[in-house]
This record gives structure tokens, sequence and C-alpha cells, in this order.
């Protein structure tokens, strides 16, 4: 798949998706069956008001986002993905006032199903923030 | 009862992100459900438009932690800050069907309590309440003043 067609589907992914833009996603890296996005810190989605620490259903989102990116920029060049599946391992709270980065591979596909893991973590620090694993289907594409 | 019903209100008005789904609660004596209105905001997929999996998985979330909070920890509340929260482990989500773009609810259920975990499941549905959209499992750190 050309990088060109990589960067138009990772940019879909966060620009036209409604609920990656009410989150502010933004996109920092496409390549093949990879993908990173970033979600800013927002006090709206704050889980723990005495913290300040951003709710895990925000990471999640970010998390199954950028994993769905990761299928859809995968070789196979599917034309459409869903999950199917997502367990999500919360390691330690995110910092307040910190951006998140989400890090996507989809490291193996069949004819129907797209497997992906994703590590997400804030700031420079080493230890991940969650990680996750994911099922995903496969629509089209050269692989099917 | 009370303490509880007051810790859940807390709940729903003072977390940021639950305000930002607009999620809602329905008690019934001790039963809770789940509401997550229907918000353009909420979309994953465009066209046709369907429920984005994240927030599938936060309305899941949110409303196990709702239950165990009702169901163990929450009696003794007397109005003070934040009640005591669970802090979620892990949550595995099953995505059954699209979610439409239509309100959801959400029912769950405690597996298992001890003094430090809990395991929950909790199922979502949207028309049809033996037509799920979504269930869940997931497992809990209980807050260390509980036991």
């Amino acid at each position: 798949m050309a990088q060109d067609r990589r960067t138009r589907i990772g940019r879909a992914f966060v620009g036209g998706i409604p609920h990656a833009r009410a989150l502010n996603l933004s996109l920092v890296e496409i390549g093949p069956g990879r993908a990173v996005i970033e979600m800013p810190f927002d006090a709206a989605l704050v889980g723990d008001p005495e913290a300040g620490v951003i709710h895990g259903g925000a990471v999640f989102t970010l998390m199954d986002t950028s994993a769905g990116a990761a299928v859809m920029a995968h070789d196979s060049a599917p034309d459409g993905t869903a999950t199917l599946d997502l367990r999500i391992d919360y390691m330690r709270s995110a910092r307040p006032g910190q951006a998140l980065r989400a890090v996507a591979e989809c490291y193996h596909v069949t004819r129907s199903v797209a497997f992906v893991r994703v590590e997400t973590r804030d700031g420079d620090d080493a230890r991940p923030v969650a990680v996750a694993t994911g099922a995903f289907t496969l629509m089209g594409g050269a692989g099917s | 009862m009370s303490g509880a019903v007051a810790a859940l209100e807390a709940y729903r008005s003072r977390v940021p992100y639950l305000g930002f789904l607009g999620v809602r609660f329905d008690l019934h004596g001790s039963s809770l459900t789940g509401v997550l209105p229907h918000r353009d905001t909420a979309i994953g997929n465009p066209v046709p438009p369907r429920l984005h999996g994240g927030v599938t998985a936060a309305f899941l979330e949110i409303t196990s932690v709702a239950e165990l909070g009702l169901a163990l920890l929450w009696a003794g509340y007397d109005g003070e800050g934040m009640p005591p929260m669970p802090k979620t482990i892990d949550l595995t989500v099953d995505y059954l069907r699209p979610g439409l773009p239509q309100e959801a609810y959400a029912i769950a259920r405690v597996d298992r309590s001890g003094r430090r975990y809990a395991s929950v499941h909790v199922e979502a549905w949207q028309e049809d309440r033996s037509r799920l959209f979504a269930q869940a499992t997931g497992h809990f750190l209980m807050p260390s003043a509980h036991g």
C-alpha cells in the first residue's frame, strides 16, 4: 500500500470520525499496519476529579481508534474493519495534564480477522499507562 | 440505601467524563440500569452512523463501577466529597452488533467480590433486551477503606 493512501486513511480516522474529533485525536504517524495517535489532555475527560486523571473509557477510545487505523493501514488493504473484541489492561493512572499517545500494531491478519496490540504512554515515561490486544473484522481488500 | 443513592448521584454529577457522555442511571429499588443517551458526538463510523466502540466500552465500564459501588461500597457514604471508587484493572469488551445512533442501556452483575478484587459482567442493548450489542467482563481493585 502506498504511503499517501495510508496517510489518507489515518487522517480520515481522526478527522472523519465524530467521536475522535470530540476527543481532539490527532494522527502522529502511520505506516504499514501501524498507527500512532495522540489525545491531548482535556478536563472534560477526567474520571477521577480529586486526582485529575483521565477516565479509562477515554483511554479505551484512543486505543480502539488507533487499533482500527492500524488495521486499515495494513498491506492487505481492507475496505473496512470493526472491533470484534478488545481487552485493555490499565497499568497505572495517566498523569494529570499530559497528552496520551497510543501506538497500535496490526501484527497478524488472516482472510477475515486482524490481530492488533496497542500501548499507551504519557510523556516520555517508559512504563505504559495501558496495553490492549484485540481482534478486528477485515472486510474486502487484497487479503480476502 | 439513601447513602448509596447519594453516592450514585455524586458519581454521576462530579465525574466530568460521565457528563461528557451524558450517562445517567435508572434505579428501581436496588436494581441499576445505566442509560447512554444518543449524541452525535458519540458516533464512530459516520456512514451509516454507528456508536463508537470506545463510547460503548466506556459506558460498560461506568455501569460496572456504579453497580459495584451501589452493591458493595456506598451504603455508608456521608455526602462528603467523592464516594469510594473501585479502580479498573482490566476490561474485555465483546462487540456483538453495531451500536445504533440511539439510546443504549446496560446492566452489570457482580460475579465475585472479595476484600481486594471484584469481577463484573456487564451487558448492553438498545431496542431489545434479548439482543445485546455489547458485553464485557472486568476486574476491579476495591478501595482499601473497604474491609
